[in-house]
């Protein structure tokens, strides 16, 4: 399903829609067929005018057994179209999902309109004299379904035929079955007009330029490659295998011939510990992994804090405590990120807001991490790393250069503590096989200039302020916060991470009725753009949606002392658009009753 | 570098070189300095320039080596030298990374980075220090103490079986794997530049006296009168003999391996067995003697094969993917896949 999904995307991008989707799949590799929990969905919103999230109801819900219908249709809009695939809706499947009687034969979707087809049927008559096994051609009713939603959709399929072709290249009969399938798929639609309208979906307007579709994570592991080549250093990264961030590693690992070195550790302390250990020898060290990984590379992170080496740490953040759902987003992990380690350790914090800004934000964390060095932590979750938007491709001259503090000699005395840039309040960077610069370093407190072991009161809080301050002089070097919308006005609804798409459809909304509200996205938490304070006060009120208990929310109140209103949801799922529609204008009228 | 050049950079090296300007502060009497020194002594002769040595280690006593030596060094948290020397390494081959570690820092809390850095062979010494104690948290039981050890945390006695370190390392696939003593300071000297020379993973277990808390743990092969019986000196291609005028060896006894008396006249030297170092099953016989009284303690290589190392396989991979695809060309994986224009 979450091929087929793909498919679609792909090839709405091609041609021309702007698009967000939601993939959304059970932690099982293999979970029982059939089930509720076996439900492996891909959602996707696409169409002419900037799209921001995945949609919150959907107009069309494809269902290819009785469980995908009892767990989607709650989301069907009113009136909606549901394609399903009746050969599956036998007794066994009926009473997996629940229900008591066949809703495609009872009229209880008589709200909706029904297409319901025998897609296994028809998928393997045109499959009949290919001598495949029913097990095959059971697998090629996806492909029909395709089939028959670029017919609905007016899409041209030559796309999906090339990924066929390359993906099952060894196994000719595979292709011949597939691309069989999707072509019936496209002219049973256009043949029988079972369903009574097709749409033709106008191109986006869009800024002009050269266009892909991204997921996050694939965007995380290509700025990352490009910080690399940008910098110059070599990019080294390690890490464990934990969903929803192997995808990191797997990309990454295709990009050998740039001299990028992967790493799959054998646990995730030693993922983190190794990157420590790259970025000691001169290399520009990133690891990946998820809340689970950062709980326990949280020790090692308090070394890349005292060590002062520049250390880029990714989160794609999942749902709940412990293991939690893996598979399922969620933004709780800001605190983890601000405080979860021993002492008082600070690092940089900094979230990507949808899919495409994960390359814009893992080439920041980078910049920063060389830059001043310091370890960066970047946050994304589940939502951005597995959904995909069109990229307006960047050129690498638009770039920002990546500087570092390496040095090959010293006039006199080489202190390696000594901060040699008051801006950045970088250490020098001597790299292990420098001549005369061999020194050491490590996790007990040091003199803050020679490096040298140091009990020393005075030197101690001399260097809890100076680690506090190299975090905070990072300010000096990240943009301004700019709102969306007014400057001030009655409500500010402040953001970060994932829920970018959802709070700017609300927001635009909202003030497409006339309403003074605006949005305000931050990407840089640690520390936050040096304008935030002022920008806060010139609201009314400050409305914090987060996927969390009040994360962000509460950091504000402490910081800045305004009442924030925490708006929360933690479901494993993304906002919709209309749930903080609905919030906001709660919020105003309580303003204005107020 | 030319061979002659390098060996004139290194000429001028001496073991003051090697020697940084702190204190050093382990407790007098520890036999943590005699290692210190037979490192310091061996490294002017590696042929190796000072920059190019890094020193790796965790948390304990032996832990605290990177800041004696006047090279780089990282001191890293509890357990994870291994893991931290792996990253440097595969950042730079060119670089000769020493981990030095202890039984508690090696074996407990990092027990899982050494074995890893073992399969893996990546081209790193490893230094473990047994002195079968927990020093620097003031003498709790370690993982290579024995059984019935009564200790601060064990006032019973210990319940844990030790480890025998050298066949965890065979378990774990090490490429080298030999034991040295503190006192013995040729000996470990020679063991050190073996170490140095094998291209992959070493692993020299090196017994440590703690004067502090387990105070001659190893008597049997540091005191005069005893380590002759104790010592079984392991030389690649020669008879396994010890004992004063190495009167006895090793033999076998079917599939059991035996002391054999070679001057009760029932015995020759045909009987007893020569060591081979690349034989993995001879390995594990001499591993298994640890903690048996009935044998010597072996001292020496018991295992050294040649393997390719994970650095050089990492780069080779690195070398192919240009070979095959180009240098990187970032505005070429920028526009990979399904691009489209909007004008």
């Amino acid at each position: 399903m979450q091929l087929t999904g793909s498919q679609f995307t792909e090839t709405t991008g091609i041609v021309g829609n702007d698009l967000a989707t939601l993939p959304d799949y059970p932690a099982e590799i293999r979970a029982p067929a059939g089930s509720l929990a076996g439900v492996s969905s891909y959602q996707i919103q696409f169409g002419r005018e900037d799209i921001q999230t995945p949609g919150d109801q959907p107009d069309v819900l494809v269902v290819m057994n009785p469980a995908a219908l009892k767990v989607n249709l709650p989301e069907l809009r009113p009136n909606g179209i549901i394609i399903a695939n009746k050969a599956t809706f036998n007794k066994r499947n009926l009473q997996l999902a629940g229900w008591d009687t066949n809703p495609l034969e009872d009229e209880s979707l008589g709200e909706y309109t029904l297409v319901s087809i025998d897609m296994t049927m028809l998928a393997e008559k045109a499959l009949e004299d290919l001598g495949l096994s029913s097990k095959v051609m059971a697998r090629s009713t996806n492909m029909f379904a395709l089939g028959l939603l670029y017919w609905l959709y007016d899409r041209p399929m030559d796309s999906t035929f090339n990924f066929i072709e390359t993906k099952f290249k060894s196994r000719p009969e595979i292709v011949e079955a597939n691309k069989r399938a999707l072509q019936a798929g496209y002219n049973y639609g256009r043949t029988t007009r079972l369903i009574s309208t097709s749409y033709t979906v106008a191109k986006a307007t869009l800024p002009s330029g050269t266009y892909r579709n991204i997921m996050g994570n694939h965007a995380i592991a290509l700025g990352l490659v490009a910080a690399g080549h940008k910098s110059g250093l070599r990019l080294v990264y390690a890490g464990y295998p934990i969903t929803p961030a192997s995808d990191i590693l797997h990309m990454v690992s295709n990009y050998k011939n740039f001299g990028v070195i992967t790493f799959q550790a054998e646990d995730e302390i030693a993922a983190v510990t190794s990157a420590i250990g790259a970025a000691f020898a001169g290399a520009l060290a990133v690891t990946g992994t998820s809340g689970p990984g950062m709980a326990l590379k949280s020790e090692a992170i308090g070394l890349a804090v005292s060590a002062e080496l520049p250390l880029v740490l990714i989160n794609v953040q999942r749902a709940g405590p412990s293991t939690g759902m893996p598979t399922k987003t969620e933004q709780a992990d800001l605190f983890q990120a601000f405080y979860g380690r021993n002492s008082e350790t600070p690092t940089v914090v900094l979230a990507a807001a949808t899919p495409v800004d994960c390359f814009t934000m893992a080439y920041e964390a980078c910049r920063i991490a060389i830059q001043h060095m310091v370890p960066v932590i970047l946050l994304s979750d589940s939502y951005l790393g597995n959904g995909s938007e069109p990229w307006l491709l960047p050129g690498m001259e638009d770039l920002p250069p990546i500087t570092n503090s390496q040095i090959t000699s010293v006039n006199g005395e080489f202190q390696p503590f000594e901060i040699t840039d008051p801006a950045t309040m970088a250490r020098s960077w001597a790299i292990p096989g420098t001549p005369e610069l061999e020194h050491r370093i490590g996790g007990l407190e040091k003199d803050a200039v020679t490096g040298n072991v140091s009990y020393d009161a005075e030197n101690h809080e001399r260097m809890v302020h100076r680690r506090q301050k190299k975090v905070d002089v990072v300010a000096d070097h990240i943009p301004l916060a700019a709102t969306f919308g007014d400057e001030k006005g009655d409500l500010l609804v402040l953001g970060w991470g994932s829920t970018h798409g959802a709070i700017r459809s609300a927001v635009e909304r909202v003030r497409g009725e006339g309403h003074a509200v605006s949005h305000l996205h931050l990407r840089h938490l640690n520390p936050f753009p040096k304008n935030l304070g002022d920008v806060l006060v010139r609201f009314r009120r400050v409305l914090v949606p987060e996927l969390n208990l009040g994360q962000l929310g509460r950091m504000i109140r402490s910081e800045f002392l305004i009442d924030t209103i925490l708006f929360n949801k933690v479901k494993g799922k993304p906002f919709l658009a209309s749930e903080i529609e609905a919030k906001i204008f709660e919020v105003l009228k309580e303003t204005k009753d107020a | 570098m030319p061979r002659s050049e390098e060996a004139t950079v290194t000429q001028a090296l001496t073991r003051k070189d090697f020697t940084s300007d702190q204190t050093v502060r382990w407790c007098p009497g520890c036999g943590d300095y005699s290692i210190l020194a037979q490192v310091q002594k061996t490294f002017p002769e590696l042929g190796r320039k000072k920059e190019e040595f890094v020193f790796v280690s965790g948390i304990g006593c032996s832990s605290r080596f990177p800041y004696y030596m006047n090279t780089y060094g990282f001191h890293t948290i509890h357990g994870r030298a291994p893991a931290v020397a792996t990253g440097i390494k595969i950042a730079n081959p060119d670089l000769s990374v020493w981990v030095v570690t202890g039984d508690g820092d090696g074996l407990s809390i990092g027990g899982n980075h050494l074995i890893h850095l073992l399969r893996r062979n990546l081209d790193i010494n490893i230094l473990l220090f047994n002195n079968r104690i927990y020093g620097l948290t003031k003498g709790q039981y370690s993982p290579t103490s024995e059984f019935g050890k009564v200790t601060k945390s064990t006032p019973l006695g210990s319940i844990d079986w030790p480890f025998n370190p050298p066949s965890l390392a065979l378990g774990a696939a090490a490429t080298f794997i030999a034991r040295s003593v503190d006192v013995e300071g040729q000996h470990l000297q020679d063991i050190i530049k073996a170490a140095y020379h094998h291209h992959g993973t070493s692993f020299l277990e090196i017994y440590q006296n703690c004067i502090i808390f387990n105070d001659n743990a190893f008597a049997d092969v540091t005191e005069k009168d005893t380590k002759v019986e104790h010592q079984l000196l392991l030389e690649h291609g020669q008879p396994m003999l010890f004992g004063k005028d190495k009167s006895k060896g090793i033999g076998m006894d079917g599939h059991h391996p035996v002391v054999i008396d070679l001057t009760d006249g029932k015995h020759s030297i045909d009987e007893i067995l020569l060591h081979d170092k690349t034989d993995r099953m001879t390995a594990l016989m001499l591993s298994e003697m640890t903690y048996r009284p009935e044998f010597p303690v072996p001292l020496g290589i018991f295992y050294e094969i040649e393997i390719n190392t994970y650095e050089d396989l990492i780069h080779e991979q690195i070398e192919r993917a240009v070979e095959k695809m180009g240098p990187g060309d970032m505005e070429a994986i920028l526009h990979a896949g399904h691009t489209w224009k909007v004008k």
